[in-house]
Protein backbone atom coordinates (compact mmCIF):
# COMPACT_ATOMS: atom_id res chain seq x y z
CA UNK A 1 0.00 0.00 0.00
CA UNK A 2 3.13 2.42 0.80
CA UNK A 3 4.13 2.04 -2.25
CA UNK A 4 1.29 3.74 -4.10
CA UNK A 5 1.38 6.76 -1.84
CA UNK A 6 4.42 8.73 -3.58
CA UNK A 7 3.30 8.26 -7.04
CA UNK A 8 -0.54 9.38 -6.35
CA UNK A 9 1.01 12.59 -4.23
CA UNK A 10 3.14 13.33 -7.53
CA UNK A 11 0.27 12.75 -9.89
CA UNK A 12 -2.24 14.34 -7.83
CA UNK A 13 0.00 17.52 -7.81
CA UNK A 14 0.66 17.27 -11.58
CA UNK A 15 -3.74 17.18 -11.88
CA UNK A 16 -3.74 20.43 -9.59
CA UNK A 17 -1.08 22.36 -11.57
CA UNK A 18 -3.10 21.19 -14.88
CA UNK A 19 -6.17 22.61 -13.47
CA UNK A 20 -4.58 25.68 -12.36
CA UNK A 21 -3.46 26.16 -15.55
CA UNK A 22 -6.43 25.44 -17.26
CA UNK A 23 -8.64 28.06 -15.17
CA UNK A 24 -6.22 30.72 -15.97
CA UNK A 25 -8.46 32.16 -17.84
CA UNK A 26 -7.38 34.04 -20.89
CA UNK A 27 -4.27 33.29 -22.19
CA UNK A 28 -4.33 36.51 -24.08
CA UNK A 29 -4.92 38.38 -20.86
CA UNK A 30 -0.96 39.17 -19.70
CA UNK A 31 -0.75 40.88 -16.41
CA UNK A 32 0.22 44.29 -17.04
CA UNK A 33 3.89 45.55 -15.42
CA UNK A 34 2.33 49.14 -15.07
CA UNK A 35 0.07 47.84 -12.13
CA UNK A 36 1.54 49.97 -9.13
CA UNK A 37 3.55 51.97 -11.06
CA UNK A 38 3.33 55.44 -12.50
CA UNK A 39 1.35 55.91 -15.08
CA UNK A 40 3.81 56.40 -18.42
CA UNK A 41 4.09 60.03 -19.13
CA UNK A 42 2.69 61.06 -22.26
CA UNK A 43 1.60 64.30 -24.29
CA UNK A 44 -0.55 64.35 -27.48
CA UNK A 45 -2.98 66.05 -29.49
CA UNK A 46 -6.94 66.26 -28.22
CA UNK A 47 -8.87 64.32 -30.89
CA UNK A 48 -11.24 66.90 -31.36
CA UNK A 49 -8.84 69.94 -31.35
CA UNK A 50 -5.67 69.08 -32.52
CA UNK A 51 -4.33 72.66 -30.82
CA UNK A 52 -4.91 71.20 -27.74
CA UNK A 53 -2.68 69.01 -25.78
CA UNK A 54 -3.49 66.23 -23.31
CA UNK A 55 -0.83 64.66 -20.66
CA UNK A 56 -0.58 62.69 -17.30
CA UNK A 57 -1.27 65.69 -15.92
CA UNK A 58 -4.89 65.96 -16.33
CA UNK A 59 -5.03 62.59 -14.84
CA UNK A 60 -3.90 63.00 -11.02
CA UNK A 61 -6.20 64.74 -8.22
CA UNK A 62 -8.47 62.07 -8.94
CA UNK A 63 -9.64 58.47 -9.33
CA UNK A 64 -9.47 58.15 -13.74
CA UNK A 65 -10.01 55.69 -16.50
CA UNK A 66 -7.79 56.12 -19.57
CA UNK A 67 -9.64 53.30 -22.07
CA UNK A 68 -7.99 52.82 -25.24
CA UNK A 69 -10.41 52.56 -27.47
CA UNK A 70 -10.02 53.01 -31.98
CA UNK A 71 -13.34 52.87 -34.92
CA UNK A 72 -11.45 49.59 -36.07
CA UNK A 73 -12.14 47.93 -32.55
CA UNK A 74 -15.27 45.60 -32.66
CA UNK A 75 -15.20 45.47 -28.85
CA UNK A 76 -14.97 49.15 -28.33
CA UNK A 77 -18.28 49.37 -30.26
CA UNK A 78 -19.67 46.74 -27.43
CA UNK A 79 -18.23 48.33 -24.01
CA UNK A 80 -19.27 52.33 -25.70
CA UNK A 81 -23.12 52.06 -24.00
CA UNK A 82 -21.58 51.53 -20.68
CA UNK A 83 -18.80 54.06 -21.23
CA UNK A 84 -21.79 56.31 -21.80
CA UNK A 85 -23.47 54.72 -19.14
CA UNK A 86 -20.78 55.79 -16.50
CA UNK A 87 -19.98 59.22 -17.45
CA UNK A 88 -23.59 60.20 -17.52
CA UNK A 89 -23.80 59.21 -13.93
CA UNK A 90 -20.53 60.99 -12.98
CA UNK A 91 -19.26 57.99 -11.96
CA UNK A 92 -15.34 58.67 -12.72
CA UNK A 93 -13.59 60.96 -14.55
CA UNK A 94 -12.86 59.14 -18.06
CA UNK A 95 -9.95 59.65 -20.57
CA UNK A 96 -9.35 57.89 -23.87
CA UNK A 97 -6.51 57.59 -25.79
CA UNK A 98 -7.68 56.90 -29.38
CA UNK A 99 -5.30 54.49 -30.91
CA UNK A 100 -4.12 54.34 -34.05
CA UNK A 101 -7.15 55.51 -35.71
CA UNK A 102 -8.15 57.73 -38.38
CA UNK A 103 -9.21 61.49 -36.72
CA UNK A 104 -12.39 62.36 -38.82
CA UNK A 105 -13.81 58.78 -38.32
CA UNK A 106 -13.13 58.63 -34.76
CA UNK A 107 -14.98 61.98 -34.51
CA UNK A 108 -17.47 60.76 -36.43
CA UNK A 109 -18.10 57.45 -33.85
CA UNK A 110 -18.34 59.91 -31.14
CA UNK A 111 -20.91 62.40 -32.80
CA UNK A 112 -23.10 59.33 -33.95
CA UNK A 113 -22.21 57.21 -30.21
CA UNK A 114 -22.05 59.82 -28.25
CA UNK A 115 -18.73 61.04 -26.59
CA UNK A 116 -18.39 59.78 -23.01
CA UNK A 117 -14.96 61.10 -22.70
CA UNK A 118 -13.87 64.22 -21.03
CA UNK A 119 -10.78 64.13 -23.58
CA UNK A 120 -9.24 61.69 -25.79
CA UNK A 121 -5.62 61.62 -27.15
CA UNK A 122 -5.06 61.33 -30.47
CA UNK A 123 -2.57 58.52 -31.26
CA UNK A 124 -2.03 58.28 -34.54
CA UNK A 125 1.15 56.26 -34.91
CA UNK A 126 0.52 54.11 -32.04
CA UNK A 127 3.91 55.79 -30.19
CA UNK A 128 2.16 56.31 -27.01
CA UNK A 129 -0.06 52.95 -26.98
CA UNK A 130 3.30 51.29 -26.53
CA UNK A 131 4.63 53.13 -23.52
CA UNK A 132 1.42 52.30 -21.88
CA UNK A 133 2.26 48.60 -22.92
CA UNK A 134 -1.30 48.48 -25.31
CA UNK A 135 -1.62 45.56 -27.48
CA UNK A 136 -5.12 44.86 -28.03
CA UNK A 137 -7.72 47.58 -27.63
CA UNK A 138 -10.26 47.89 -25.90
CA UNK A 139 -8.24 48.41 -22.68
CA UNK A 140 -8.74 50.57 -19.52
CA UNK A 141 -6.38 51.41 -17.24
CA UNK A 142 -7.71 53.05 -13.46
CA UNK A 143 -5.06 55.54 -12.40
CA UNK A 144 -5.27 56.42 -8.73
CA UNK A 145 -5.24 60.20 -7.59
CA UNK A 146 -1.31 59.96 -7.48
CA UNK A 147 -0.98 59.28 -10.47
CA UNK A 148 -0.65 55.46 -10.09
CA UNK A 149 -2.23 52.52 -12.04
CA UNK A 150 -3.84 50.57 -10.14
CA UNK A 151 -5.56 48.07 -12.29
CA UNK A 152 -5.49 46.80 -15.71
CA UNK A 153 -7.82 45.16 -17.84
CA UNK A 154 -8.20 43.88 -21.16
CA UNK A 155 -11.43 43.34 -23.23
CA UNK A 156 -15.02 45.30 -23.11
CA UNK A 157 -15.74 46.95 -19.98
CA UNK A 158 -19.29 45.76 -18.60
CA UNK A 159 -21.09 46.70 -15.26
CA UNK A 160 -20.20 43.28 -13.74
CA UNK A 161 -16.60 43.78 -14.71
CA UNK A 162 -16.87 47.63 -13.15
CA UNK A 163 -18.11 46.10 -9.69
CA UNK A 164 -15.92 43.33 -9.33
CA UNK A 165 -12.41 45.35 -10.46
CA UNK A 166 -12.58 48.65 -10.31
CA UNK A 167 -15.12 49.99 -7.50
CA UNK A 168 -13.55 47.29 -5.32
CA UNK A 169 -10.16 48.40 -5.93
CA UNK A 170 -11.21 52.28 -5.38
CA UNK A 171 -12.73 51.84 -2.10
CA UNK A 172 -10.15 49.53 -0.92
CA UNK A 173 -7.24 52.03 -1.39
CA UNK A 174 -9.22 54.46 0.18
CA UNK A 175 -9.75 52.75 3.27
CA UNK A 176 -5.82 52.02 2.76
CA UNK A 177 -4.98 56.01 3.36
CA UNK B 1 20.56 12.48 -51.81
CA UNK B 2 22.41 15.35 -52.76
CA UNK B 3 19.13 16.25 -54.85
CA UNK B 4 16.69 16.24 -51.38
CA UNK B 5 19.80 18.37 -49.50
CA UNK B 6 19.35 20.35 -52.14
CA UNK B 7 15.53 20.64 -52.11
CA UNK B 8 15.97 20.86 -48.33
CA UNK B 9 18.07 23.55 -48.98
CA UNK B 10 15.69 25.60 -51.36
CA UNK B 11 12.45 24.98 -49.17
CA UNK B 12 14.52 26.29 -46.18
CA UNK B 13 15.50 29.36 -48.17
CA UNK B 14 11.63 30.15 -49.52
CA UNK B 15 10.33 29.91 -45.98
CA UNK B 16 12.64 32.91 -45.67
CA UNK B 17 10.87 34.76 -48.51
CA UNK B 18 7.95 34.81 -46.04
CA UNK B 19 9.11 37.05 -43.45
CA UNK B 20 6.66 40.06 -43.64
CA UNK B 21 9.46 42.44 -42.83
CA UNK B 22 11.34 42.78 -46.47
CA UNK B 23 12.45 46.23 -46.83
CA UNK B 24 15.96 47.01 -45.23
CA UNK B 25 16.23 49.47 -42.76
CA UNK B 26 19.93 50.35 -42.40
CA UNK B 27 22.49 50.42 -45.03
CA UNK B 28 25.22 49.14 -42.62
CA UNK B 29 25.03 45.16 -43.11
CA UNK B 30 26.27 44.85 -39.48
CA UNK B 31 22.91 46.98 -37.83
CA UNK B 32 20.52 45.73 -40.41
CA UNK B 33 21.67 41.86 -38.90
CA UNK B 34 21.28 42.94 -35.29
CA UNK B 35 17.68 44.46 -36.34
CA UNK B 36 16.82 41.64 -37.68
CA UNK B 37 18.22 39.59 -34.84
CA UNK B 38 16.34 41.42 -31.89
CA UNK B 39 12.67 41.49 -33.91
CA UNK B 40 12.88 37.61 -34.28
CA UNK B 41 13.25 37.69 -30.69
CA UNK B 42 10.14 39.70 -29.74
CA UNK B 43 7.07 38.34 -29.34
CA UNK B 44 3.54 40.02 -31.03
CA UNK B 45 1.62 40.65 -28.42
CA UNK B 46 -1.30 40.94 -30.73
CA UNK B 47 -1.09 37.76 -32.55
CA UNK B 48 1.24 35.57 -29.83
CA UNK B 49 3.30 32.42 -31.11
CA UNK B 50 4.47 34.78 -33.67
CA UNK B 51 8.05 37.24 -33.55
CA UNK B 52 6.90 40.64 -34.55
CA UNK B 53 9.33 39.92 -37.71
CA UNK B 54 6.79 37.65 -39.10
CA UNK B 55 3.52 39.40 -38.20
CA UNK B 56 2.38 42.19 -40.05
CA UNK B 57 -0.21 43.41 -37.41
CA UNK B 58 -0.25 46.89 -36.83
CA UNK B 59 1.55 46.42 -33.15
CA UNK B 60 4.47 44.59 -34.69
CA UNK B 61 4.96 47.47 -37.65
CA UNK B 62 4.98 49.73 -34.57
CA UNK B 63 7.59 48.21 -32.72
CA UNK B 64 9.58 47.30 -35.20
CA UNK B 65 9.68 51.02 -35.92
CA UNK B 66 10.80 51.61 -32.54
CA UNK B 67 13.14 48.57 -32.60
CA UNK B 68 14.84 50.64 -35.86
CA UNK B 69 14.83 53.90 -33.88
CA UNK B 70 16.49 52.25 -30.76
CA UNK B 71 19.02 50.92 -32.76
CA UNK B 72 19.55 54.19 -34.95
CA UNK B 73 20.07 56.14 -31.53
CA UNK B 74 22.77 53.80 -30.88
CA UNK B 75 21.06 51.98 -27.86
CA UNK B 76 22.75 48.52 -26.69
CA UNK B 77 20.63 45.17 -27.06
CA UNK B 78 20.14 45.37 -23.52
CA UNK B 79 18.38 48.92 -23.35
CA UNK B 80 16.28 47.79 -25.90
CA UNK B 81 15.14 44.74 -23.96
CA UNK B 82 14.23 47.30 -21.19
CA UNK B 83 11.86 49.06 -22.90
CA UNK B 84 10.09 46.04 -24.21
CA UNK B 85 9.98 44.57 -20.92
CA UNK B 86 8.70 47.86 -18.84
CA UNK B 87 6.03 48.02 -21.05
CA UNK B 88 5.30 44.24 -22.19
CA UNK B 89 6.55 42.49 -19.31
CA UNK B 90 9.38 39.66 -19.56
CA UNK B 91 6.36 37.72 -22.04
CA UNK B 92 7.23 39.99 -24.80
CA UNK B 93 10.85 38.35 -25.25
CA UNK B 94 10.73 34.57 -26.55
CA UNK B 95 14.24 34.22 -24.35
CA UNK B 96 13.54 35.69 -21.12
CA UNK B 97 16.55 37.26 -19.10
CA UNK B 98 17.63 34.35 -16.43
CA UNK B 99 16.33 36.30 -13.20
CA UNK B 100 14.34 35.13 -10.46
CA UNK B 101 11.09 33.42 -11.54
CA UNK B 102 12.89 31.96 -14.79
CA UNK B 103 15.94 30.85 -12.69
CA UNK B 104 13.27 27.67 -11.22
CA UNK B 105 12.54 26.54 -14.73
CA UNK B 106 16.39 26.36 -15.02
CA UNK B 107 17.02 24.28 -11.86
CA UNK B 108 14.43 22.28 -11.16
CA UNK B 109 14.63 19.99 -14.29
CA UNK B 110 18.11 19.38 -13.24
CA UNK B 111 17.35 18.95 -9.26
CA UNK B 112 14.62 16.00 -10.62
CA UNK B 113 17.26 14.29 -12.58
CA UNK B 114 19.13 14.11 -9.56
CA UNK B 115 16.49 13.17 -7.27
CA UNK B 116 15.78 10.21 -9.71
CA UNK B 117 19.45 8.91 -10.10
CA UNK B 118 19.77 8.97 -6.15
CA UNK B 119 16.07 7.23 -6.32
CA UNK B 120 17.39 4.56 -8.58
CA UNK B 121 20.78 4.16 -6.72
CA UNK B 122 18.75 3.47 -3.12
CA UNK B 123 16.66 1.27 -5.12
CA UNK B 124 19.26 -1.32 -6.81
CA UNK B 125 21.57 -1.43 -3.98
CA UNK B 126 19.22 -2.10 -1.93
CA UNK B 127 17.10 -4.91 -4.65
CA UNK B 128 21.28 -6.57 -4.85
CA UNK B 129 21.52 -6.75 -1.29
CA UNK B 130 18.59 -9.09 -0.81
CA UNK B 131 19.41 -13.07 -0.51
CA UNK B 132 19.28 -14.70 -3.77
CA UNK B 133 16.89 -17.49 -3.26
CA UNK B 134 13.34 -15.70 -1.64
CA UNK B 135 11.51 -19.38 -0.50
CA UNK B 136 7.78 -17.33 0.37
CA UNK B 137 8.10 -15.61 -3.15
CA UNK B 138 7.18 -12.14 -1.23
CA UNK B 139 9.96 -10.25 -2.71
CA UNK B 140 11.61 -7.36 -0.82
CA UNK B 141 8.20 -5.64 0.26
Amino acid sequence: MNRYVLPLVAVGALLVFLVMGLRHGDPRALPSPFIGKPAPEFELPTLKNPEVTIGKDHLLGDYSIVNVWATWCVMCRQEHPFLMELSARKAIPIYGINWRDNRPEAIRWLEQLGDPYLASAYDADGRVGIDWGVYGAPETFLVDPEGTVIYKHLGPLSPQVWQREFVARMNKSEVAE
Amino acid sequence: MTRLFTLVLIMMGSAVAFAIDQDKRFDDPELQARYEKLISEVRCLQCQNQSIKDSNVTLAADLRREIARMIEEGQTDEQIADFLVTRYGEFALYRPRTTGKTLILWIVPFALVLLGGFALFRVVRHRTSLPIDDPDGKGAA
